[in-house]
């Protein structure tokens, strides 16, 4: 729609710069705050403008927080939550889409029901298989009778057992067992002409010729959206890191590390709160996820250019 | 090289039949042309045939061999489709040469015979672009190209010219016409325009309603049509159907206003029997009222450059006539209709089916003068 209303243009504008200021502002700030020292930061007027002290507040936040490894251990999550939401996506959409079979309906709705329960609902039984992965096939096992049989006939008490409690594997498979992406790919599944499926087969290519060589170039642009946000989604993860791992040294994601910087009454005990190195620390750590979007963001718009119809 | 047999064959969805008891017989190296309206099963046909629809019963078979079970693939048929169904994130060069490619053909052989195929077609300059940069025609040669690449035993056709402009439609059509020359597969071709049909066909086979209504050469489909759904169906402007009887001892049919057609009645037909006329627009001509056969009223001439398309109605019935002459008449005026006899085609008002005229009763009414 084109329509020549200078003021409407003005009005428009100032809109978008409005909610521009309001999302750059807090930011600033941070950015602001990181740059002082602890005295600058807490003095009586805010501080707008930035000081000096950035380079000594992240080298010390850096340290604090032991970013290091823990930059590492949330690259690893973050990468296999991206690597592994793709490949379960691509491969549930592709059955749900291009086979007939039976309880087609049947499963397409049990990962529908799941965009309903997010992680957070159900924290608590996600945590009980979490600490045993096995437990849903031990619990049929003892309903069915299936133990008992087996305790009787051999003599061997079935205890099945797989714990995920810190451990990279209990971090990504929680995250990456939704059913965002399978509708994402489901969605540009249906949108492939029959045709198209029916000139792959004529063409000799089997089931995952075709989705190895036309479904997958062609869903690139849907790889990169879903891998943004999949990285952000699992880069930001708070409370699930919190819970299942205890042994942070090891496993700690930064975002935890970040929150044990942000001074409260636990951590300052009572002392002068230390906003600099939590403003320099939440710098650091909003890095990799802006990177990340600003470089699959040319990949989005190179995919929107090139739609080959 | 192969010939295609269909035996009884019948398509169900539940418990909709769509298409029963097709048989069909080509011989190695014919190019058929299946011709139907939307919905009369032709394409159903040709996807059975492919391969990518379930023959729910009869027999089909592809040089000897029954392939009601096999897939696609291993039928040795190419397809080219209505939408040309190329893949979009591949070069044309990629396209053609992707059936190659999944069957193994090393890079060297591939490329070569991807350029060998593409020159043939006149796609040789084109062979880095992707589709969407490529013209209606142009994708409509890489579906061509990527057919014939394979080698098929067998070409079906599912209307691929459906969605190219009139001008490209006939160019196309006279290129797979000459391709079949070529190259000599077996060809079966399916298409809703009739023009395709008669120009391409080596044979026609005329479905409605998921049955074969006919089956010959376009000649004997255009002058000899099995029954009132063919007659209608081939020929534009369609032919004139007019209700009558039978009358022995008028020697021809008697019309709703009592005029009377001069008809070859074939022996054996019954004094009184109710018949429909068939009478094509060419076939007819225009006389003085009372000159012809009977009189009908003109609604309109349209000028059509080579001859003018007079609408006529008798007895509320539209009647079309084809005229080289420029008649000098007024919408409203009556005129007369004069109609070659040999020429009348008669159907079963019941059945719809042919009523074959005596042979020689065709020439005997030629020899007799027009009343």
């Amino acid at each position: 729609m084109i329509e020549r209303t200078p003021l409407l243009n003005i009005a428009t504008h100032l809109i978008l710069i409005l909610g521009l200021v309001i999302i750059l502002v807090p930011i600033w700030l941070a950015f602001v705050a990181a740059t002082h020292t602890l005295q600058a930061v807490n003095s009586a007027p805010v501080e707008f403008w930035p000081g000096d002290q950035l380079w000594p507040n992240l080298k010390e936040a850096w340290v604090q927080s032991d970013f290091g490894p823990k930059f590492v251990n949330t690259l690893i999550v973050s990468t296999g939550v991206v690597v592994g939401k793709i490949t379960l996506a691509c491969i549930t959409a592709f059955a749900l889409v291009f086979f007939t079979f039976r309880g087609r309906m049947l499963i397409f709705w049990a990962i529908f029901i799941t965009l309903m329960l997010p992680l957070e609902v159900r924290i608590v039984p996600t945590y009980a298989v979490a600490a045993n992965a096995l437990s849903p096939f031990q619990t049929i096992m003892d309903a069915t009778g299936i133990s008992w049989l087996i305790a009787t006939l051999s003599g061997v008490e079935v205890a099945l057992e797989w714990n995920l409690l810190n451990s990279y594997t209990g971090l990504i498979l929680p995250l990456v067992a939704t059913a965002t992406g399978t509708f994402l790919y489901r969605q540009f599944f249906l949108t492939i002409p029959d045709e198209l499926v029916e000139a792959a087969r004529m063409d000799g290519a089997g089931p995952l010729r075709f989705l190895w060589d036309v479904l997958i170039p062609l869903s690139k642009t849907n790889i990169a959206a879903l891998a943004t946000i999949m990285f952000v989604y699992a880069w930001n993860q708070y409370l699930w890191p919190l819970l299942v791992i205890t042994d942070r040294a090891t496993y700690g994601m930064v975002v935890v590390q970040l929150s044990d910087l942000v001074p409260d009454q636990l951590t300052t005990g009572g002392g002068t709160p230390t906003w600099h190195l939590a403003m320099a620390a939440t710098l650091v750590v909003m890095l990799p996820p802006i990177v990340i979007v600003i470089f699959m963001q040319r990949w989005f718009v190179r995919g929107l250019i090139n739609t080959d119809k | 090289m192969a010939e295609i047999i269909i035996h009884n064959a019948g398509k169900t969805y539940g418990k909709t039949t769509i298409m029963q008891g097709i048989d069909l017989h080509i011989a190695n190296g014919e190019f058929v042309v299946i011709l139907g309206p939307s919905g009369c099963g032709k394409s159903s046909l040709l996807r059975m045939i492919a391969g990518l629809e379930e023959i729910s019963e009869g027999q089909i078979q592809i040089a000897g061999t029954v392939v009601n079970a096999l897939e696609p693939r291993e039928r040795g048929c190419a397809m080219v489709f209505q939408n040309y169904a190329l893949y979009p994130h591949m070069t044309v060069a990629e396209n053609i040469g992707y059936a190659l490619k999944v069957a193994g053909v090393a890079k060297a052989e591939r490329l070569a015979r991807v350029q060998a195929t593409a020159a043939s077609v006149g796609l040789g300059d084109f062979l880095d672009r992707k589709p969407g940069q490529l013209s209606g025609g142009q994708r409509q040669r890489v579906a061509m190209a990527r057919a014939i690449i394979r080698e098929p035993k067998v070409f079906l056709f599912d209307e691929p010219l459906s969605n190219l402009d009139a001008k490209l439609r006939v160019q196309m059509r006279h290129e797979i016409r000459k391709i079949h020359n070529r190259i000599g597969a077996t060809s079966i071709f399916v298409t809703h325009d009739q023009h395709e049909g008669m120009t391409l066909a080596d044979r026609l086979v005329v479905m409605n309603k998921g049955t074969i209504e006919q089956i010959g050469t376009p000649s004997e489909i255009y002058d000899q049509p099995a029954s009132l759904y063919v007659a209608g169906f081939i020929g534009s402007p369609a032919m004139n159907i007019l209700p009558g009887h039978v009358s022995i001892a008028r020697r021809g049919v008697v019309l709703e206003d009592d005029s009377e057609v001069p008809v070859a009645l074939p022996a054996g037909l019954p004094d009184g029997h109710l018949v429909q006329l068939g009478i094509r627009p060419e076939h007819a001509t225009l006389v003085a009222p009372g000159q012809g056969s009977f009189d009908a009223r003109l609604d309109m001439i349209e000028e059509l450059g080579a001859t003018r398309q007079c609408n006529l109605i008798f007895e509320d019935i539209p009647f079309c006539l084809l005229t080289e002459d420029r008649p000098a008449l007024h919408p409203g005026a009556t005129v007369g209709v004069r109609v070659a006899p040999e020429r009348v085609h008669l159907f079963d008002a019941g059945t719809g089916r042919r009523i074959a005229p005596a042979t020689a009763a065709v020439r005997q009414g030629r020899e007799q003068p027009v009343s």
